[in-house]
């Protein structure tokens, strides 16, 4: 893309209103999808199938009145929610949909992409700290060392694609796994290179796209029984809109991860009509998953969280790693 | 996950639970001294909600004081009556028609089981997994629909009289009791597919405040505390009261004494209750439910002790009369009471997570504690 | 079978009863409710000791009444055989001038043997020892006493009000607390 001022104005724009829209549906997603589990109907109010109710809960939490409690660390505790949603939207501008649709490409993608996931993890900090909440300072204690656990599975899965790619740009990701399904990083027969273990990759990738994001059952930074609202329980109105949205946003954004590192991005199974419908269609698959495991599984322990990361998923990946390394290598 | 009781950081915080908490099941609070996210020291403030029932039952007549009983444990309503009519009738001589006291037997099944699904749906729900609880509610609705027939409520039933019942049963009753039965093995296979399996969920729960039968018996334990940790102690097999010796069932223990042993404790109670109704519907007789004549409340001076299984343990009723219209003293002794306090003890060196999963396996009603 | 056993322990805590403890007529309905007809006569306050009692009437089986220096090594015999407290209150006597402290104990096993164990305290500050060293949970049943009756449990750890406000200074269950 050229780099006139209108195309990138224009181009930002429209990641930001993409992100925006699908955070704010999400939320419908998820409450007709719980609903659907729970065998109850959901919101079907507002609107048909109850599809203006994301519009009209943000007009309501834009009308409430901003409180800022009295004790509070003012500078922090407002930059905060800022924070935990302008690293998601930013990710955005960077994701390519398809062959053209894609805002500004950098040849480094994927580390941009981890850098402000990292950032996102300061958000906890500052929320939890600042709101002088003992429940919250616990909550985000928890959440950030889930956040730093599961960062590490994840870069080194993410290392793993991208040396079968050869390279960190997120087009030429995509680019290397054309060509039908037989290709995509999660199967193992790709140009000669027989890795039978891509799909626990893809598998751990998955699982810390979850811990990330803070979702069930991984939610221990927000878990409502225990810790009331967790790190976000002193903010009202428009800054527990931003989390929110920031969260949603959060899940698109793994959810788009997984689907260029190991799903082919807008390659169609067949390679037949690639295009942005095929990676529309795969990140909203992945994204129904993870609304179908939030409200099936039950919430595992600190123990066995931490756990899980640094004594099976670290290994795991970096055995894969290793793996990888050598039969690029050898073949 | 091992213990540790010295505090690490050298200073610790006071974290209170409550009263106004989304997992305490009521107005409960607990002050805990943390030190990061282990307890070190737990107390527990109760008397948020407490009435005087007991001076409630010195001050009323004694049928006046009928409807008490099921505002104290609102899950588990006609157990709590049916200790106290028993009570009453035991001191005073009354005579209880058989049929009446079948279908007492049934209905307090039936409220057992009710009383079961809603602890099982808010127990996952404090872990975590927030769709169980819709499951459990709906197949409640089921028995809630059933005893509102004959009874005319749904949660806090004044079911029983001195000598019977009020309302005799029908047949929409009895149909519906013999259709739930299936459609409630049904749901139970399902929530152990669901639930019991769920390797997080046995993570949770497994080797979680383990409780020893030392400390159930200092404490005056019962119910599914006590059996999770391997007594055999049901009031209905080791004290039988009203047709109980008629029923042929069985009283699941479990020996590990952690929260697991405790949840299947009460899952398998669902089953054995299931199996009581079908025995009751099977061989309910026919007759009146009250006697001809209308039973005098005449209670010769002394004490009197009746002790009812509940759904939640061993609720004993202690009656003193001087001869009178009212009671003199009417003592409640709560299961619940006894169950929470051990959790002052055994809560210590826990991860506060832990600890309120423990909270959730004790099946805590808070206006039973506070009375 | 325990009862014989229970029966022979807590009669121990008695060594001046020459005479084995002599069971009060039956108390069925009938012949009450025939005493009570008659003129009610004096009735003397009954002494310590141990009587065995129709379970089937009055739902328990040993009743033993001790004084407040006996409490101790009653318990002690009940711990030793493996009973659990089921719950601690109080009567208030008004016309007789004196508290009553009752304690429920029974058993987990099949071998079923309720006893109560009851001591009686003048009315004015009335004490009693705790017994929470040998059954914890005891605690929360001497705190309620305590609120509801004011009787104070000597060496107890934390005899604050346990249902009652923390800062009540009235007792509710007495005969003469008017509201």
């Amino acid at each position: 893309m050229s780099l006139t001022l209108l195309n990138v104005i224009v181009a930002v724009v429209i990641a930001i209103a993409f992100a925006a829209l699908n955070a704010a549906y999400l939320v419908w997603a998820e409450r007709r999808g719980a609903a659907r589990i729970q065998r109850r109907p959901g919101p079907n109010i507002n609107g048909p199938f109850g599809l203006f109710q994301p519009p009209l809960d943000g007009v309501k939490l834009m009308a409430k009145q901003l409180m800022i409690p009295g004790d509070v660390d003012k500078a922090l505790f407002m930059v905060a929610p800022v924070l935990a949603m302008a690293p998601a939207i930013l990710s955005f501008v960077t994701i390519p949909f398809s062959e053209i649709i894609v805002a500004h490409n950098f040849n480094i993608g994927v580390l941009m992409i981890f850098a402000f996931a990292s950032m996102g993890g300061m958000s906890l900090l500052f929320a939890g700290w600042s709101s002088r909440n003992k429940y919250a300072v616990m909550s985000s204690v928890r959440a950030v060392s889930q956040a730093i656990a599961y960062e590490i599975p994840m870069l080194i899965t993410a290392i793993t694609v991208v040396m079968i790619a050869g390279t960190t740009d997120l087009m030429g990701i995509v680019h290397n796994q054309m060509g039908g399904i037989w290709h995509w990083n999660i199967f193992p027969f790709k140009n000669g290179l027989f890795n039978p273990l891509m799909l626990m990759s893809f598998l751990i990738f998955f699982t810390c796209s979850l811990a990330e994001t803070n979702r069930a059952p991984f939610d221990l930074g927000e878990a409502e029984s225990e810790l009331v609202a967790g790190f976000h329980t002193e903010y009202g109105s428009m800054g527990f809109g931003l989390f929110f949205m920031g969260e949603y946003a959060n899940i698109v954004i793994g959810a788009s991860l997984t689907t260029i590192l190991f799903l082919g991005g807008w390659d169609s199974p067949f390679a037949l009509f690639p295009g942005v419908w095929w990676f529309l269609l795969k990140v909203y698959l992945l994204i129904a998953t993870f609304i179908w495991i939030r409200w099936t599984f039950p919430r595992t322990t600190i123990y066995g969280l931490l756990n899980l990361s640094w004594k099976i998923l670290i290994p795991l990946s970096l055995f894969n790693l290793l793996l990888t390394a050598g039969l690029l290598k050898v073949f | 996950m091992t213990a540790p009781i010295q505090i690490k950081s050298g200073e610790t915080f006071t974290l209170n639970v409550g009263p106004q908490h989304p997992a305490t099941h009521g107005v409960l609070r607990v002050k805990m001294d943390m030190d990061g996210e282990y307890i070190v020291n737990a107390e527990t403030v109760i008397g948020y909600i407490h009435r005087m029932h007991e001076k409630m039952g010195e001050l009323k007549t004694y049928p006046q004081f009928l409807m008490n009983l099921s505002r104290m444990d609102y899950l588990g309503a006609l157990g709590y009556s049916h200790g106290h009519v028993l009570l009453v009738e035991k001191a005073a001589g009354i005579e209880v028609p058989e049929r009446a006291e079948y279908i007492r037997a049934i209905t307090v099944e039936l409220n057992r089981i009710a009383s079961h699904l809603f602890w099982f749906g808010a127990f996952v729900m404090d872990l975590g997994g927030f769709s169980p609880l819709m499951y459990a509610l709906q197949d409640r609705e089921y028995i809630l629909d059933m005893l509102e027939g004959i009874t005319g409520s749904r949660l806090t039933y004044c079911y029983y009289r001195f000598g019977g019942l009020y309302n005799d049963v029908d047949d929409t009753f009895l149909a519906a009791a013999r259709r739930f039965i299936p459609r409630m093995r049904k749901s139970l296979k399902k929530y152990h597919k669901l639930v019991t399996g769920n390797i997080i969920f046995r993570k949770r729960l497994e080797g979680i405040a383990p409780l020893t039968q030392e400390i159930c018996r200092k404490y005056g334990a019962t119910s599914a505390v006590a059996r999770g940790s391997g007594i055999n102690f049901d009031v209905r097999k080791n004290e039988p009261y009203s047709v109980y010796p008629e029923f042929d069932f069985d009283i699941p223990v479990y020996h590990e004494c952690d929260s697991l042993a405790r949840y299947n404790v009460r899952m398998e109670e669902m089953e054995q209750s299931l199996r009581i109704i079908e025995q009751g519907l099977d061989k309910l007789p026919d007759g009146p439910v009250m006697p001809e004549k209308k039973p005098r409340i005449k209670i010769p001076p002394g004490d009197y002790y009746q002790a009812v299984e509940t759904a939640r343990g061993s609720f004993g009723i202690r009656l003193v009369s001087d001869g009178g219209k009212n009671p003199y003293r009417l003592k409640l002794r709560s299961p619940t009471y006894s169950n929470m306090h051990l959790f002052d003890e055994s809560c210590r060196g826990m991860l506060i997570m832990d600890a309120l999963a423990f909270m959730g396996s004790l099946d805590l009603v808070i206006p039973e504690i506070d009375r | 079978m325990i009862r014989e056993k229970i029966l022979q322990e807590l009669q121990g805590l008695f060594p001046q009863a020459a005479e084995p403890a002599k069971t009060p007529p039956p108390s069925d309905v009938a012949s009450e409710a025939e005493t009570e007809k008659k003129k009610p006569k004096k009735e003397e306050p009954r002494a310590n000791g141990v009587i065995e009692r129709d379970y089937k009437v009055h739902g328990y089986h040993i009743d033993a009444q001790v004084s407040v220096d006996q409490l101790l090594g009653a318990v002690n015999i009940l711990d030793k055989l493996e009973f659990f407290i089921e719950s601690i209150t109080g009567v208030d006597w008004i016309k007789e001038d004196q508290l009553e402290v009752i304690y429920d104990f029974s058993r987990y096993d099949f071998d079923l043997c309720r006893v109560v164990i009851r001591t009686r305290v003048p009315r004015k500050d009335p004490s009693v020892p705790t017994i929470t060293e040998i059954y914890a949970g005891a605690n929360w049943h001497e705190r309620e006493t305590h609120d509801f009756f004011g009787i104070k449990f000597e060496g107890h750890p934390h005899l604050i009000p346990l249902l009652l406000p923390e800062d009540a200074d009235f007792h509710p269950l007495l005969k003469d607390y008017k509201a």
